[in-house]
């Protein structure tokens, strides 16, 4: 029943995105053919990194969809015209490349989970997680930064893990959440994105994890197949992979894959 | 219904507008199997939001009353420069989105906040707490019981008044003998209208006071929380909520009866 509804409702959302892009369009031409824009639909997360090199992009004009990667994903299979996908994980971009929607997608960035507190803060580790009365706040689960950092509390001992979970204060439905209740001061401490941390600035300092506690997500995209603007999509995609992206994904706290 | 394809047109704009607004409602009871809804609700989580939400909104309607009565009297009974003014910051909250409403009471009452030193100095901890919780569906009900409560009030025949005091009766006697009981009506349902705005608030207690189970997890965060990983959990709320707010609305409309004011 409920699928039905959404199965209903998806042609007429992504007709709605088609719209968006043309309208978007209308205004600037790029160098591609007809004046339409680069169309880059790509994960939340990426908005800053992303916008920050989108400008300097000179084959085309970059149009930029943000938002969370499944809805993405959704949207490219029922066709929306869509140039390049880039995700937050590998295995959206791998599903679609097998269903013949995508290019074979590649690797593109790393981003990990950090312990997140505010710049004055006298927390330095994990271990200072444990003491009593830490007000510390985390993904809820079902989110994936929830589900993240619960994995790589899990690799804690039990103590380790009653005592912190004890402290958390707040589960927040997404890392928005997290980041705002640290810079207002009401958490002591939070689990984090290295990228979304490094996006909050100064007000927040970022404590690493040990990598032997968490292995870090791989960020893939991939050129739509039959994309508007194919020479382009490739063009924009090896830039993110080596030139003006790759650099200001590093610089917005991401790795290299 | 006379005037042919005119009165169609009517019907069928009714259809429309019946239609669209009710099956959502609907839908939450039909959409899972009675038997889950109602087991879902005995789970803990379920049974800690709703237990959290009747303490919170009982202490905000508490507040609400104790200090928005009298405050709503002086405004119905007294003329006084400003007085627009006061009602309009009153009113504010009303068409505030909550975003805007848990970013304003970070600002205000915050650990970093305006008064945050305040707060603390009191002892008080209000973010990622219960008492924050209170705060913030405080603040976002409030005008809905003092709207009505200055209508109640400005209803009041005055000569009611005025004899009362000629009969010697205090000013304050007046107010608690007089005033009170025949604004009751209007009083009541400015209490319901805010009882409800209190147990559906989300975003501000969200932004200001966080989401744990049992300290400041209200049923609608709950019905949020649940929502990726127990559908059947989140719709179970969602009836509970649906149900109480039906029979609030019932109740505003049986304590006004016909409304001589139309309002």
């Amino acid at each position: 029943m409920r699928r039905a509804i959404l199965v209903l409702l998806l042609p007429a959302l992504v007709a709605g995105c088609g719209d968006d892009a043309t309208v978007g369009d209308g205004g600037g031409s790029g160098t591609g053919g007809g004046g339409a824009a680069l169309v880059v639909s790509a994960a939340s997360s990426l908005k800053e990194a992303f916008t920050a090199c989108g400008a300097q992009f000179d084959q085309a004009k970059v149009q930029f969809q943000f938002a969370g990667s499944d809805e993405l994903g959704a949207q490219i299979r029922q066709g929306a015209p869509v140039d390049v996908f880039a995700a937050a994980n590998t295995s959206l971009p791998e599903a679609l490349a097998q269903e013949g929607k995508l290019e074979q997608p590649v690797n593109f960035a790393t981003n990990r989970l950090v312990l997140a507190v505010p710049a004055d803060s006298d927390i330095a580790s994990l271990d200072d997680l444990v003491k009593p009365g830490v007000k510390l706040v985390v993904g809820a689960e079902g989110v994936p930064v929830g589900d993240y950092t619960r994995k790589v509390l899990a690799n804690l001992g039990a103590e380790e893990i009653a005592a912190i979970l004890a402290n958390v204060r707040s589960n927040e439905p997404d890392v928005k959440g997290v980041v705002g209740k640290l810079t207002q001061g009401a958490a002591d401490a939070g689990f984090v994105y290295a990228s979304d941390a490094k996006a909050a600035g100064d007000d927040i300092k970022a404590i690493e994890i040990p990598d032997a506690l968490g292995p870090t997500a791989t960020y893939a995209a991939g050129v739509v197949k039959d994309a508007p603007h194919g020479d382009a999509a490739q063009a924009f995609l090896d830039d993110v992979q080596s030139g003006a992206c790759h650099d200001a994904l590093l610089k917005g706290g991401f790795g290299a894959p | 219904m006379s005037g042919g394809w005119f009165g169609a047109l009517l019907t069928l704009a009714l259809a429309a507008v019946l239609a669209f607004l009710a099956i959502p409602v609907v839908a939450i009871f039909v959409q899972q199997p009675p038997g889950d809804v109602i087991a879902a609700l005995g789970e803990e989580g379920a049974l800690d939001a709703l237990w959290l939400s009747l303490r919170t909104t009982s202490a905000a309607l508490a507040i609400i009353l104790v200090f928005g009565t009298p405050a709503a009297y002086l405004l119905a009974t007294r003329r006084f420069r400003g007085r627009a003014a006061v009602i309009t910051v009153i009113e504010l909250p009303l068409v505030l989105p909550p975003a805007v409403a848990g970013i304003a009471l970070l600002a205000a009452v915050g650990p970093s906040g305006l008064l945050g030193g305040l707060v603390e100095d009191a002892g008080l901890q209000l973010t990622l707490a219960t008492a924050g919780v209170v705060v913030a569906l405080t603040f976002v009900a409030a005008p809905f019981y003092l709207r009505q409560a200055i209508a109640a009030f400005e209803a009041v025949d005055t000569t009611l008044l005025d004899a009362s005091r000629t009969l010697g009766a205090s000013p304050a006697r007046t107010f608690w003998r007089v005033a009170i009981p025949t604004a009751l009506g209007g009083l009541a349902a400015g209490t319901a209208l805010a009882l409800g705005r209190a147990l559906g608030e989300f975003g501000a207690t969200l932004m200001f006071a966080g989401s744990f189970r049992g300290i400041t997890q209200t049923v609608p965060l709950a019905i949020y929380d649940q929502f990726a990983t127990d559908f059947t959990g989140a719709i179970a709320l969602s009836a509970v909520l649906v149900a109480i707010s039906a029979a609030l609305l019932a109740a505003v409309k049986l304590v006004r009866g016909p409304d001589p004011l139309g309002r």
